[in-house]
């Protein structure tokens, strides 16, 4: 039976003309990641939602390790991990030849895996909830369709099924997609590039005998002259992805008939399979020029969109909201300075900037723009097949991978050389403790891991976890007896000693915090 | 860093020169173009160095 949505009931609003302090517009992954961040963190959130409902059809389904983390800090990362299919390896093909095997993680002791595949209305209706048990106030069929900036608020006009109101926010986060009124009102360009070629999307329901990994075909016998990408989602889906060329006509190429031939074709005659979702696209790859616009801030696909080759759409919009909110809330305590929330840019920028080139190098490698582009492609596949050499040079999507945020402001540098491990700006390496996980035991504010020795008194507003000088926490963060790694709340690495000195300690923190 | 070589570094130009036209003959103007790209990969990963093979890439567009 395909995915019912479920409908959330529009609640005539009791406060038109008043002010809030935060404003999410946009329920989709990232808003929804935003709201519930910002509410854990004690924030009031009101959130609109054009829609009654989640996701409508097959979007985003691969959840990269780095995004389950974040969603294991804001309390859902175990039901998702329970409800998606976990899978680390990407098998591709050329013609009817496997050329490359790769696994993502190649390593043990992590809680999350390099991937799960889950549908996005699944993620989303966890999410929901989890905003609702948070106490988000949650608007639904509340679309946004003007909005004014002034020096120290938005103000928002809402259209709902009772009529149009008005809204005022303190803070404005608008994560209302690739359409974004938000952006449109405030006449933002939106500018990139679009890819000359068409993708049909089709979600199949089977007992199917293919393992859970990613697996990609150049050219296949099934698919002549075409890409095929496949995936196994949750409850029996599986969704296949044709490469269709610029001038397939998407009409035809929706019709139901039409792709249970090519379906058939790649599976074979014995399987028994069942639609259940059909669309065409077509991909592109652009951003805005800033995010932060005052008072509002862009994020997600409202910011920035990359073609979904790499998975890096979605997983980047929740790094987008685990970036800002720990910094939002931190300036409206009192503890920042506004100027904290312009490190979004310095640090959310570059990330956007490294998926669009990573999305945009693969889609290049799909789709081949000229004659010369494809010799080069078909050679490097042909020279897979052959020679170990060639297959790093084989581009099906390079697999979302969490920012390093090496160049932000927040960091402080190393004052003294280490050994490997992890460099300011990086996200936290989790590792299995004794009683549970690393990551598990980082709190909501800073947190100084401190390795081999009791922690002394460490500097207000730092909490310590003591952990051993042996095993693989210190050993993935290179760190010896006495060494200290400060965390900023969002898991990023702040600074890091091989001494513990609370002026150091309590100086990098308010650098962290944007004190200049 | 080292730079791309150019100063004369073929043992023997004639017989380099004669092995790649023999390569391509009989061949198609499309299967001469993958050969050729299949060769400039092999080379390219034979060189290693991204910053070297965009200094030939460079020279290759401006010495035409
Ligand atoms: C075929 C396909 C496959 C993909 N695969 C992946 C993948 O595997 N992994 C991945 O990470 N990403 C993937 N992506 C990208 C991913 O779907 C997007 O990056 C993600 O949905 C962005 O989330 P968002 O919340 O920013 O925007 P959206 O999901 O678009 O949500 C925007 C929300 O804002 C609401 N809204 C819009 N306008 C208004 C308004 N005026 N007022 C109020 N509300 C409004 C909408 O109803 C919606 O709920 C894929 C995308 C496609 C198309």
């Amino acid at each position: 039976m395909p995915h019912q949505p479920p409908r959330y009931p529009f609640i005539p609003p009791n406060d038109p003309g008043a002010r809030h302090p935060i404003v999410v517009v946009g329920g989709g992954m990232v808003g929804l990641t935003a709201a519930l961040d910002l509410a854990r963190h004690g924030q009031p959130v009101v959130l609109l939602d054009d829609d009654d409902t989640v996701s409508i059809g097959s979007r985003a389904i691969c959840h990269a390790k780095r995004s389950l983390e974040i969603f294991a800090r804001l309390g859902i990362g175990q039901r998702l991990l329970a409800k998606g299919v976990t899978w680390n390896t990407g098998r591709v093909f050329a013609g009817d030849r496997q050329v490359f095997v790769f696994d993502l993680l190649a390593e043990p002791g992590h809680q999350f895996p390099a991937f799960i595949n889950l549908q996005q209305y699944h993620l989303e209706e966890i999410l929901v909830e989890a905003c609702r048990e948070a106490g988000v106030d949650l608007r639904w069929s509340s679309r946004v369709v003007a909005a004014q900036a002034y020096r120290d608020h938005v103000t928002l006009a809402i259209e709902t099924p009772q009529g149009r109101t008005t809204l005022h926010a303190d803070w404005l986060l608008a994560a209302d997609g690739a359409r974004s009124a938000v952006r449109e009102a405030m006449g933002l360009d939106f500018v990139g590039k679009i890819f000359r070629d068409r993708f049909l999307i089709a979600d199949v329901v089977m007992k199917a005998p293919f393992p859970a990994e990613r697996r990609f075909w150049f050219d296949p016998p099934f698919h002549q002259g075409g890409s095929v990408l496949l995936h196994r989602q949750a409850d029996d889906v599986w969704r296949i992805d044709f490469q269709l060329g610029w001038d397939a006509d998407p009409e035809t190429e929706k019709d139901p008939e039409r792709v249970r031939a090519r379906v058939a074709a790649m599976l074979g005659p014995d399987v028994r399979f069942e639609l259940e979702w059909v669309s065409v696209y077509t991909f592109r790859c652009r951003r805005l020029e800033k995010f932060r616009h005052g008072r509002i801030f862009f994020l997600g696909d409202a910011a920035h969109q990359v073609s979904p080759f790499g998975a890096r759409g979605g997983n980047g919009g929740i790094q987008d909201a685990d970036n800002l909110c720990w910094k939002l809330d931190a300036v409206l305590r009192g503890t920042a300075p506004d100027s904290l929330l312009d490190s979004y840019d310095a640090e959310r920028i570059p990330a956007a900037d490294e998926n669009i080139l990573a999305s945009t190098r693969s889609t290049d490698f799909i789709t081949p723009k000229n004659e010369a582009a494809h010799a080069y492609r078909d050679a490097v596949l042909s020279l897979a097949r052959h020679h170990a050499f060639a297959r790093p040079l084989v581009n099906s999507g390079r697999l979302s991978r969490p920012a390093i945020l090496a160049a932000s402001p927040l960091n402080t540098p190393d004052d003294a050389p280490w050994n490997g491990g992890l460099p300011p700006g990086t996200p936290a390496a989790d590792a299995p403790l004794e009683d549970g996980w690393l990551l598990d035991r980082l709190g909501p504010g800073f947190t100084a891991l401190v390795f081999g020795t009791s922690p002394t008194a460490l500097p207000e507003g730092i909490t310590a976890l003591p952990l051993p000088a042996e095993g693989q926490a210190a050993t993935r963060y290179a760190a010896t007896a006495g060494d200290v790694v400060l965390l900023r709340p969002d898991q990023h690495v702040a600074a890091r000693w091989h001494r513990t000195d609370p002026a150091a300690i309590a100086a990098a923190r308010r650098r962290a915090l944007g004190h200049a | 860093m080292p730079d791309l070589t150019l100063t004369a570094n073929l043992e023997d130009p004639d017989a380099v020169f004669e092995a790649l036209m023999d390569a391509h003959r009989d061949l198609d103007p499309a299967a001469s173009r993958r050969l050729d790209a299949r060769l400039v990969l092999l080379l390219a990963n034979h060189i290693g160095s991204a910053a070297i093979v965009r200094q030939a890439i460079t020279l290759a567009r401006t010495s035409g």
